[in-house]
């Protein structure tokens, strides 16, 4: 079943057919049927295509996650725009960034947040229009209220939806960038409906399912809750950040609303089995465990499929630039001498993967190389970032761009990649991606901090700690509480360092660079 | 509020979340989940220690910032749950 040209196309015709289904709910906040989320996504394409909105144009979205943000990136979509989802809890400078980096025409801001991302916008000399929406109400009851009231200023005369053609952009998702600052990763039309479509035929979702939303937006697991679920007439469950890290409120939610498709990164799924209490609740209606974005501890994973036998687990696996491009079913039980983490898996229908040498050159079946993949799936590139773009790719003699994923993999006979590690400073925690280098620049900000220099080390708990080691400009070194606030005020949570350790200065190459292998042995 | 009770969870966070650092820097007030200290799973900790330690039970609603986030609003919550810690 394929969802035609248009991200939003499938879930159009959803709400034609069941417009009476509902379509997302919002656990203590009501929810919303199918035609009523069509008819409100339909006022917010009115109001963005009178504000100019257009084919090409992108719109940004600096709310939490709630029916209004839903029906804000349909009506984007649906105005013919890509959307530009950012985190509200990562600090403003950052969000701000973003939305000049690709200059949205329209920026759709919860209001208690418009006037410190208003004035941040503006030091970077950026005006796009802003809609501003009191925080989350009600069965979307905010964002009806702030359209109408707009209309009353300036009637938005209805539109049609725009038929997108397969290369417009649908969304541009921002990752860290190894500079300090975050990149844009451009996914067309056709690499979202691609993906999705694979979905389909992979999890056979129906009407009564319901999906779990428990990545935040502007992450890529987003992209399977929200148009899986809505091009195949599900609920979509949203889960909010602060019961989202929680794991006895989790478990509770995941018994009470009845989730049958749930996806989130290992991480929290860990935390789940080890401090929800699980017992206590009945969980009869979860069907499939969908995990991605870094390595699932094995020890926590057996843990998860004990407490929870019924499910199928499926470990999904790929950069933002693919979306998914491998997955593996785990079978269960989890063998209890089992300590190795699971394959990553087979490559995607939709996709082709091979596993290169760093000169683009073919490995022999069972050695080790850079998993690289090709196919509708695959991004457009990183915005305003040509050079970037084309180092990410090999170019085959056939002209098949190969977008090289940066992880390290050896392939199996039976067609399974194995995940090694990365081949740069990129690592996985809780399920973002983390440039070390960000961390640094963020790190560097700080108006004591002389040298900064970054290590990921393997953890058998969390998978990976990272380090921050540090020299100051004054004898008297940041305290520990100090350098901590200063990181939850620059940096997104999941990039604060775990350990800080300062030294007089640090240890040097001959060519007077930081020596990050001498670094690695300190701990 | 006692100071003895005040002090063992302060040492419990300082061992735990602050190695190292000096103990007149954690102050009641020191905000701890919003000031980068205390991330999920270490508030998670701090919960647990405070259910074997004490005999109380928090409700999953209760675990979050607005109880959490410094050591005089812990110490409030508990002793909501059990007047007679001391």
């Amino acid at each position: 079943m394929s969802g035609g040209a248009g991200l939003h196309e499938s879930f159009i015709a959803s709400a034609r057919q069941s417009p009476r289904a509902v379509a997302v709910a919002e656990p203590g906040r009501g929810s919303i049927t199918y035609g009523e989320l069509d008819a409100l996504s339909d006022r917010m394409r009115d109001r963005l295509a009178r504000l100019g909105v257009g084919r090409g144009d992108r719109v940004g979205i600096y709310l939490r996650k709630s029916i209004d943000s839903v029906a804000t990136l349909l009506g984007a979509l649906k105005s013919g725009a890509a959307y530009v989802p950012v985190d509200p809890g990562a600090p403003a400078t950052r969000g701000a960034y973003i939305l000049h980096n690709c200059a949205v025409k329209v920026v759709v801001v919860e209001a208690a947040l418009a006037d410190k991302l208003g004035a941040e916008l503006e030091v970077l000399g950026a005006v796009p229009s802003m809609i501003a929406v009191d925080g989350p109400q009600e069965g979307g009851a905010g964002l009806r209220a702030v359209l109408t009231a707009a209309d009353r200023e300036a009637k938005a005369s209805p539109v049609e939806s725009v038929r997108s053609s397969p290369a417009d952009l649908a969304y541009i998702l921002y990752t860290s960038g190894s500079t300090g600052k975050p990149k844009g990763v451009m996914l067309s039309h056709e690499n979202a409906v691609s993906f999705v479509d694979w979905c389909s035929e992979s999890f056979a979702p129906t009407a009564v399912d319901r999906f779990s939303s428990h990545a935040p937006f502007h992450f890529d697991l987003s992209i399977l809750d929200i148009h899986v679920c809505l091009k195949h007439g599900a609920t979509l469950v949203l889960i909010g950040e602060d019961i989202g890290k929680d794991a006895p409120r989790l478990a509770q939610l995941i018994a009470e609303e009845r989730i049958s498709i749930w996806y989130s990164a290992p991480s929290i799924l860990a935390l789940l089995a080890q401090f929800g209490s699980l017992a206590r609740y009945d969980y009869s209606a979860l069907r499939q465990v969908l995990f991605a974005g870094e390595v699932f501890p094995v020890k926590h994973l057996r843990a998860l499929c004990e407490f929870l036998p019924k499910p199928r687990y499926f470990n999904l696996f790929g950069p933002t630039e693919t979306n998914v491009c491998t997955y593996y079913e785990v079978q269960l039980p989890v063998p209890p001498e089992r300590n190795t983490p699971y394959p990553i898996g087979k490559v995607c229908s939709h996709l082709r993967g091979r596993v290169l040498d760093e000169h683009g050159a073919a490995v022999a079946c069972g050695s080790e190389g850079e998993l690289c993949i090709a196919g509708p799936g695959v991004m457009q590139g990183y915005w305003a970032l040509p050079e970037q773009t084309a180092k990410g790719f090999f170019k085959t003699a056939d002209d098949t761009p190969w977008y090289r994923t940066g992880d390290i993999v050896t392939e199996g006979q039976d067609g399974c990649y194995t995940y090694l590690g990365r081949r740069d400073r990129m690592i996985k925690r809780r399920g973002y991606r983390v440039e070390l280098g960000e961390i640094e620049a963020g790190l560097y900000r700080h108006p004591n901090v002389k040298e900064a220099a970054v290590v990921a080390f393997a953890d058998e708990q969390t998978g990976v700690s990272i380090t921050a080691f540090l020299s100051s400009r004054e004898a008297k070194r940041p305290s520990l509480i100090e350098i901590k606030r200063f990181c939850a005020e620059n940096l997104p949570l999941y990039m604060i360092p775990d350990r800080f350790a300062w030294y007089d200065s640090l240890p040097k190459t001959s060519t007077d660079k930081i020596d990050y292998q001498r670094l690695k042995e300190m701990r | 509020m006692t100071d003895a009770l005040m002090q063992r969870i302060k040492n419990f966070i300082m061992e735990e979340f602050l190695p190292g650092e000096s103990p007149d820097e954690l102050t009641e007030t020191t905000p701890l989940i919003s000031g980068g200290i205390l991330d999920s799973i270490a508030t998670l900790k701090l919960v647990m220690f405070m259910e074997e330690q004490y005999g109380v039970t928090f409700e999953p609603h209760e675990i979050d910032k607005e109880n959490l986030d410094n050591l005089a609003s812990i110490l409030r919550l508990l002793q909501s749950k059990n007047p007679t810690v001391a």
